[in-house]
């Protein structure tokens, strides 16, 4: 059929902003997440914070820990929008170091426990019987376990220190991943699509990661998403109960804990560092919701 | 029924020996000698030496977590304190009932507000009270519970001076860890009552009671919620469960005397028996909730109650069913 293009059809094309043509998954789910608004002002921010996170120099006026005695304790003002700390420290600038603290603890933690938890999961699906029996019951191990309560276990015995929070988040969230990667890899494994590729002779390895992983994605990629948000509420607990990050790095959660104590006295100190962990876990969740509504329209609540 | 509990209980057993495996390898690893710490600044080498033999250190690593699972099973014996000499499940025991008053209290706040505000949001989708309810309960879940809790003690306690903000000596005590544990697990329970009930009420069995011309609140009353409440119990157990091994870091900021404060007070001290002591009892109970919420699930969803009936009984209603 040769192309027609009346005005009229044109016009409803612009409105609609440009459709893709192609029915690639991809970029149908990029189009809905597109016409999301709360999604898209989510990812706004998280490239905001993702820029604090990479050039806190440029942005933020004072340095990670520059303590300046004399002007402890100052309320809001212009020369410190958000206030300065008992060591004189602006805790706007402070802030925006503790980004490139609570994203870095984020993101390694849920690739480590994403990758551990993933192959789990992918291998328990895989495999069926025996093997599955084994990984999952392992994994129920770890599962009786509070997560938190597991996480502050692990950094307590390794030690604080940021590899060792990174450590301690990642093994805690390891079961979820494996049984959010297990239940979607479950679901495409009895697909004819991977039955075709079995009978044409692809290797296990090829038909995991070839052919289950990719259509296991838009899952994992959500609960990725979701699980940064958890690692990082559990760095700043962690911080918080002090078996986190250690002093001179600005944190959110050990700014909270170390202002506890001046809490009668100056109410910002406590106030603002919480509120940025809130900013970055709501955009996060709502990012993570924005995706699985993109991704998988038939899962939208 | 009663096999379904049993095999269950006996699926528990492997599952806690993992655990006890984990903590004990997890303070193996850890830095620091205990002896050292216990014996203090002043101690000799041969006092740390001779202290390190009376609490058999010096023994090889899977004769000491042998003699500490035997010990759990035979005595009850969690370890002792290496900070106040008394055994754990003692020092746990005083603090049980502290942290189980304060999870039944969160509990309850988190039911009462979570499903009500839940079923209102659900029922009227869309309207100004479901976004309202929607946006609150986002922000609920995006805070930090311990900064919600620093948050209530800088209005509740310090600004308005309605209550006080440490200890747990009297009901004006409770109220403020109550409602933070409360109300942060409840914007979780709202959440999901909302997307459940929605989930219900899309069902043709609901389109047909309308059409029976039933009113709207015995639809949502004795038809929709009754379905809908079945995977909420199982966060709630959950939720229950992890509470009861102590809302460690609400416990930490209101400084209340329970399990959780226990524990990172322990963790601060690197007194191990306490952490793998206590790590265990909590894993212990949190599994015995869960247990528990899975036989309860079976008690009310006719379902899953069907699947396990035993043999026996299924023959006798075949044969009344003729």
């Amino acid at each position: 059929m040769a192309k027609m293009c009346t005005p009229a059809m044109e016009k409803l094309r612009r409105k609609q902003g440009s459709k893709p043509r192609k029915t690639d998954p991809w970029h149908e789910a990029w189009y809905r997440f597109r016409r999301n608004r709360a999604a898209m002002v989510s990812l706004a921010i998280l490239l905001v914070m993702i820029l604090f996170a990479l050039f806190p120099s440029f942005f933020a006026r004072y340095g990670e820990d520059e303590q300046i005695y004399k002007d402890a304790f100052i309320k809001p003002c212009l020369e410190h929008p958000l206030g300065t700390d008992n060591f004189g420290r602006d805790i706007l600038s402070r802030i925006i170091w503790g980004t490139r603290t609570s994203l870095l603890i984020g993101i390694s933690s849920v690739i480590v426990s994403l990758v551990l938890g993933g192959m789990c999961g992918l291998i328990a699906a895989f495999y069926g019987g025996k093997v599955d029996n084994t990984i999952m019951r392992l994994m129920d191990v770890l599962y009786a376990l509070p997560s938190l309560l597991l996480a502050i276990a692990i950094a307590a015995a390794l030690g604080s220190g940021m590899r060792n929070v990174i450590l301690a988040i990642a093994v805690s969230q390891i079961p979820s991943f494996a049984r959010v990667v297990r239940a979607a890899a479950l679901t495409v494994r009895n697909q004819e699509y991977i039955e075709a590729a079995r009978s044409s002779g692809s290797s296990p390895l090829r038909l995991m990661f070839r052919h289950m992983l990719p259509n296991c994605l838009a899952t994992i990629i959500v609960q990725a998403t979701l699980g940064v948000a958890g690692a990082i509420i559990s760095g700043a607990s962690l911080s918080f109960v002090g078996v986190g990050v250690q002093p001179p790095t600005a944190e959110w959660g050990y700014m909270l804990s170390s202002a506890r104590q001046y809490i009668r006295q100056a109410w910002w100190i406590i106030t603002f560092p919480g509120i940025a962990i809130m900013i970055a876990i709501f955009t996060l969740n709502t990012l993570g919701d924005g995706l699985r509504d993109a991704m998988d329209p038939k899962m939208k609540r | 029924m009663g096999r379904y509990v049993f095999k269950r209980l006996v699926l528990l057993v492997p599952v806690l020996l993992g655990v006890v495996f984990i903590i004990f390898c997890l303070n193996e690893i850890s830095p620091g000698d205990p002896a050292r710490l216990l014996a203090g600044d002043y101690a000799t080498e041969e006092d740390i030496q001779n202290l390190r033999e009376e609490m058999g250190l010096d023994e090889p690593f899977l004769s000491r977590f042998c003699s500490y699972v035997y010990g759990i099973i035979t005595r009850g014996d969690f370890g002792t304190s290496y900070a106040t000499k008394r055994p754990v499940l003692d020092e746990v025991m005083d603090r049980f009932p502290t942290t189980l008053l304060l999870a039944c209290l969160s509990t309850l706040i988190m039911l009462v507000i979570g499903i009500a505000t839940g079923i209102v949001s659900a029922t009227r989708q869309y309207s100004w009270i479901d976004n309202l309810c929607n946006a609150i309960g986002l922000v609920g879940v995006s805070m930090p519970n311990f900064w919600q809790g620093l948050m209530n003690i800088l209005l509740f306690s310090i600004y308005l001076g309605w209550f006080p903000s440490s200890g747990f000596y009297g009901p004006q005590y409770w109220v403020l860890p109550a409602v933070t544990i409360g109300t942060s697990n409840a914007c979780t329970i709202m959440r999901m009552t909302r997307s459940s009930m929605l989930e219900v009420l899309h069902q043709d069995y609901i389109t047909s009671a309308r059409a029976k011309g039933l009113s709207e609140g015995t639809i949502v009353r004795k038809h929709a919620l009754k379905n809908a409440l079945i995977p909420i119990l199982t966060v709630v157990g959950m939720t229950f469960g992890t509470l009861l091994g102590g809302a460690l870091v609400t416990e930490t900021v209101f400084a209340i005397p329970g399990l959780g404060k226990y524990m990172v007070d322990a963790i601060k001290l690197r007194d191990y028996p306490v952490i793998q002591g206590g790590v265990l009892i909590m894993a212990i109970i949190s599994s015995l909730v869960t247990l528990g919420v899975d036989i309860l699930y079976a008690f009310i969803d006719p379902q899953i109650r069907s699947m396990y009936r035993s043999k026996k009984n299924r023959a006798k209603e075949a044969a009344q069913n003729g």
